[in-house]
């Protein structure tokens, strides 16, 4: 069961193939067996997952359902869950339980999916190896002495070693694109604005974006379908109709254009992730689409832009845990001072202070204008490379990361060389743009992505496209050995 | 040296929306601690923001009426520093682009002259929460109240276009009468429904660079604004005069002991790392919008003088009164319409009525005396029932709920005595009484004569405990006095 994709599981539900709570309870067995070494998960919520898969096999049986009902679920634990601890896998936040759900959690608990439990993140989904959270480490399921990627490197690797066949994320400069590339999944960060933040705990409020991690661009289609939509409590959420993203998915590519940019293939780039790539290109062009060289000349500010304003913004978001209403609060504090200085130096973990540190520098009088208005400026540079790219083509492509998975503590000691990990996936956050990994190939026997970046809610488009390619190529399918 | 002070201010001035500015909590003033807060205002993790409209309305509408310059786009940005009642750990405001730009308020000084006011801008915020520290709790531990985190303010900045404490005040009030009569806030000062922080600087008369200033905080009445100001002004001549400088800081004046003191130096400061909130998108206004709110606007106080004075008749200063307390006018207008006399109305709402609640320190919603009363009451001295004398008491009985005027009038014998041939007795025997004052009057010149009636009168009134209609009394007497010349001369 756990090696179909959510259509065939969809129709396996509705032919009485079996039940919800099977399913569940067959997943359930898995993350019992394979978590305890992968350490996908932070939270199992077995209990509760059954009860909603008895509700709905009803709804099944009732014959009213969503697609999407009776299908198992994880979420990354930085969406609120009613209830349920929700971490941001950080000591802070080791003993909060939200008195509400997060809207993504809210719209797919009303398709009837069934959540298993929370997925295992950096800190704050600060981190692009899932090595800062404070539940340990996620392992790479294709090979456990790498990292699976971050910061939703627990949403991808649950879904990689087939724990779950949905796991939600979150992307602030490629979150979920980055794991998903190094865990061989598929996921789609949609516009901004296209998914409520709301109950998305903050790390970056003008990058964040929640979306789905899947085996297929098929499965993201349908997950995306159900978490997307306008949100009045979001006032960044954009009041626009969803399409139906899984009637697109076969629209023929012929004619398509796809821009490549040539900034994303110059060094830095490994020789045999650029050849994966390029592989897919030419079966791109071989499906019909004409591959246009294309310049996004602004790249080189991406890292340096995004390095001030996610931790700037991240530094007021943080500000809120100071161990007075809820979280982690310091024994014995002497005095107020005290209590907001060890609560937040004992709750929080380095990469984490590092980030505030950076980020209140950055917006120190003095700075402003040098750091955070410069930035800004970048920012806007970067937004209209890309307007500029799109009067020319349909979508962009390039690899999702430089590298395949690395070891862990590779590049523990220096965060500059961990921050270049995102160098292809910042951009597009920091011009709301869709972005999409599928996996396109292995590369000493982990899997490596094909990043998509579309135009402002051309996430059918660029669903449509990554889908024909996965009717052609393989590498969606291969999953790790030694999960059976 | 003659010295010359500077003064501008900063007014937080609570908006009266139901709901808070980013959250859909209620903001009733005095409920039980925490009643008025949600997951938001508590900024529990992963909620945001959604902005309240009518705070948005209410803020135009104040711009409106001081004719200001009213951006197209205004945008909110985080104020960035930890303290326990603000739970996000940043307030949320504006700096670069406030929702109410430049404008003006002319205030009329006492002399009699106009002075305007600029006003430099006026920006939307939140308000913080409150730390307590008596409570239902563990005495070791402070509390915090929320209920007021996240109250939508409009914090007015003036220029430094204010010379003393008397137009500090000046100004102060008319501002009062400008936001009350928008209906934009209580004006309920004693609940900090409106604050001030006092900016004031000294300098040698005639000088043209500004003196260092320092800012007096949270000034939440006239009178604490007047004593605050005038306490400062004096510390800073004397420090000057004695050869000692001024140092930037806050200060804090406390009403109840008269005294103020030092809260932080300006090297004590925040930096607060102001930048644009990423959670709310720029607020664009509309010209379309900006018309509509232009033509829903109240009468705001110039106006307001002017068509009390004309419709009513009544005196420059009471219409200014009114002007400045829409409430008190709005109670002016049903008594003098109900009872048919404006300018008695404009008289005891502004003499009796007043005084009272200042007494009571009462605010005029609270008063035991509705104007419905009031005007029965009034009838009563119009149609000559009463004495305005006696109608004091009645009044005095109506405020402490002894009844309404008739009832009081009827069971205290408070009548008016208009029985002709009562009256007549009661004069023919002061007359007979004093037979030397007759004599005095009748030997007085006719054009000096009229002077001489009040040496009967008070003592008629006194023979008759008040109750004499006094009308009646005059005209009786003065014919009782014509006889008695008559008799002389014949």
């Amino acid at each position: 069961m756990h090696d179909m994709s959510i259509a065939e599981l969809a129709l396996g539900l509705r032919a009485k193939t079996f039940s919800s709570r099977e399913l569940t309870e067959h997943f359930l067995a898995r993350i019992g067996r394979f978590n305890p070494d992968l350490n996908a998960l932070i939270t199992v919520t077995g209990e509760s997952a059954l009860v909603s898969a008895d509700a709905a096999d009803k709804q099944l049986k009732n014959g009213l359902a969503h697609d999407l009902c009776g299908i198992p679920l994880l979420h990354k634990d930085i969406f609120c869950t009613r209830g349920t601890r929700t971490s941001c896998a950080s000591k802070m936040l080791h003993n909060f339980i939200p008195p509400y759900d997060a809207t993504v959690v809210e719209n797919l608990a009303q398709t009837g999916m069934v959540m298993l439990g929370k997925t295992n993140m950096d800190e704050f989904a600060m981190g692009s190896s899932n090595e800062t959270s404070f539940y340990g480490a996620v392992k790479n399921p294709w090979d456990t002495a790498k990292v699976p990627g971050g910061s939703s490197g627990g949403s991808a690797a649950a879904v990689a070693a087939r724990l779950s066949p949905a796991a939600t994320a979150t992307d602030t400069g490629g979150s979920i694109r980055q794991p998903a590339a190094l865990c061989g999944v598929s996921g789609i960060k949609p516009t901004y604005g296209r998914v409520s933040r709301w109950g998305m705990i903050a790390f970056a409020s003008s990058l964040d974006q929640g979306g789905p991690i899947a085996k297929t661009a098929q499965d993201c289609a349908l997950l995306l379908g159900a978490m997307a939509g306008f949100d009045s409590r979001d006032s960044t959420s954009v009041d626009r109709p969803v399409p139906n993203y899984h009637a697109s998915l076969n629209d023929s590519i012929q004619g398509l254009k796809i821009g490549i940019p040539r900034e994303y293939f110059s060094s830095g780039l490994d020789g045999r992730v650029a050849k994966a790539v390029q592989d897919s290109l030419t079966i791109l062009r071989e499906l019909g689409a004409e591959l246009v060289d294309i310049s996004l000349p602004n790249s080189h500010l991406s890292v340096p832009a995004y390095y001030v304003i996610a931790p700037a913004e991240a530094s007021a978001n943080l500000a809120r845990f100071d161990g007075v209403r809820y979280g982690y609060r310091c024994e014995n504090p002497k005095d107020l001072e005290d209590l907001y200085c060890r609560s937040r130096s004992e709750g929080f973990g380095e990469e984490v202070k590092r980030r505030i540190l950076i980020g209140t520098y950055c917006l120190s009088a003095g700075y402003y204008d040098a750091y955070y208005r410069k930035a800004q400026q970048a920012r806007a540079l970067i937004r209209q490379d890309f307007t500029q790219a799109f009067d020319k083509v349909d979508v962009v492509m390039g690899p999702t990361c430089p590298t395949p998975a690395f070891r862990f503590g590779a590049k523990g000691d220096d965060p500059v060389a961990m921050y270049l990990e995102d160098i292809y996936t910042i951009a597009t956050n920091l011009a709301g743009l869709p972005g999409m990994s599928i996996p396109c190939g292995l590369v000493d026997g982990t899997p490596v992505g094909l990043q998509l970046i579309g135009n402002y809610f051309a996430e059918a488009q660029m669903l449509n496209v990554a889908h024909q390619l996965q009717q052609v190529t393989p590498w969606h399918a291969l999953q790790p050995e030694g999960l059976i | 040296m003659p010295w010359e002070t500077v003064i501008g201010l900063e007014i937080h001035v609570q908006l009266a929306t139901e709901s808070k500015i980013f959250s859909g909590a209620g903001t009733r003033f005095g409920s039980a601690p925490n009643s008025q807060a949600c997951a938001i205002d508590l900024a529990m993790p992963g909620t945001l923001p959604v902005l309240n409209r009518q705070a948005v309305d209410y803020a135009l509408m104040f711009g409106l009426a001081i004719d200001a310059d009213l951006p197209e786009t205004s945008v909110f940005e985080r104020k960035n520093y930890f303290y326990p009642d603000l739970p996000k750990g940043y307030q949320t405001t504006q700096l670069e682009k406030p929702i109410v730009g430049a404008g003006n308020i002319p205030i009329n000084l006492p002399d009699g002259t106009l002075k305007n006011v600029r006003i430099h801008h006026a920006h939307l915020e939140e308000d913080a929460g409150k730390s307590l520290h008596e409570g239902s709790f563990n005495a070791a531990y402070s509390g915090i109240d929320l209920n007021r985190a996240g109250t939508p303010l409009i914090e007015i900045v003036t220029e430094p276009d204010l010379s003393n404490a008397t137009e500090a005040v000046v100004f102060a009030k008319k501002l009062h009468g400008i936001v009350t009569s928008l209906g934009i806030c209580d004006g309920h000062m004693a609940e900090g429904s409106m604050r001030f922080d006092v900016n004031i600087s000294v300098r040698p008369r005639g000088s043209e660079t500004l003196g260092t200033r320092t800012e007096t905080k949270n000034l939440n009445s006239f009178k604490f604004m007047e004593e605050a100001i005038a306490l400062e002004v004096n510390r800073q001549i004397d420090v000057l005069e004695d050869g000692g400088v001024i140092t930037q800081e806050t200060r804090l004046y406390n009403g109840d002991t008269k005294v103020a003191r030092s809260m932080r130096s300006k090297e004590e400061a925040n930096d607060y790392r102001y930048f644009p909130c990423p959670d709310l998108l720029p607020v664009t206004i509309t010209k379309a919008h900006l018309q509509k709110l232009r033509l829903s606007l109240p009468e705001l106080p110039d106006a307001r003088a002017e068509r009390l004075q004309q419709q009513f008749g009544i005196a420059a200063q009471e219409a200014e009164i009114f002007a400045y307390n829409p409430a008190l006018s709005d109670y002016f207008e049903v008594a003098a319409k109900a009872c048919n006399d404006a300018l008695l109305a404009a008289h005891w709402t502004t003499g009796e009525v007043v005084r009272r609640l200042k007494t009571a320190s009462l605010e005029l919603h609270d008063s035991p005396v509705s104007a419905a009363q009031l005007s029965t009451l009034l009838k009563r001295v119009g149609d000559q029932t009463i004495s305005g004398k006696i109608a004091k008491q009645v009044f005095e009985a109506m405020w402490l709920g002894e009844g309404d005027a008739d009832q009081i009038i009827s069971e205290r014998g408070f009548k008016q005595v208009s029985d002709s041939s009562a009256l007549e007795k009661i004069v023919g025997e002061v007359l007979a009484k004093n037979p030397e004052m007759v004599r005095d009057y009748v030997g007085t010149e006719e054009s000096r004569r009229k002077k001489k009636l009040g040496g009967f009168m008070g003592q008629i009134m006194q023979a008759s405990r008040g109750q004499a209609n006094p009308q009646q009394v005059n005209r009786i007497l003065v014919e009782k006095l014509n006889e008695a010349i008559h008799s002389a001369s014949g």
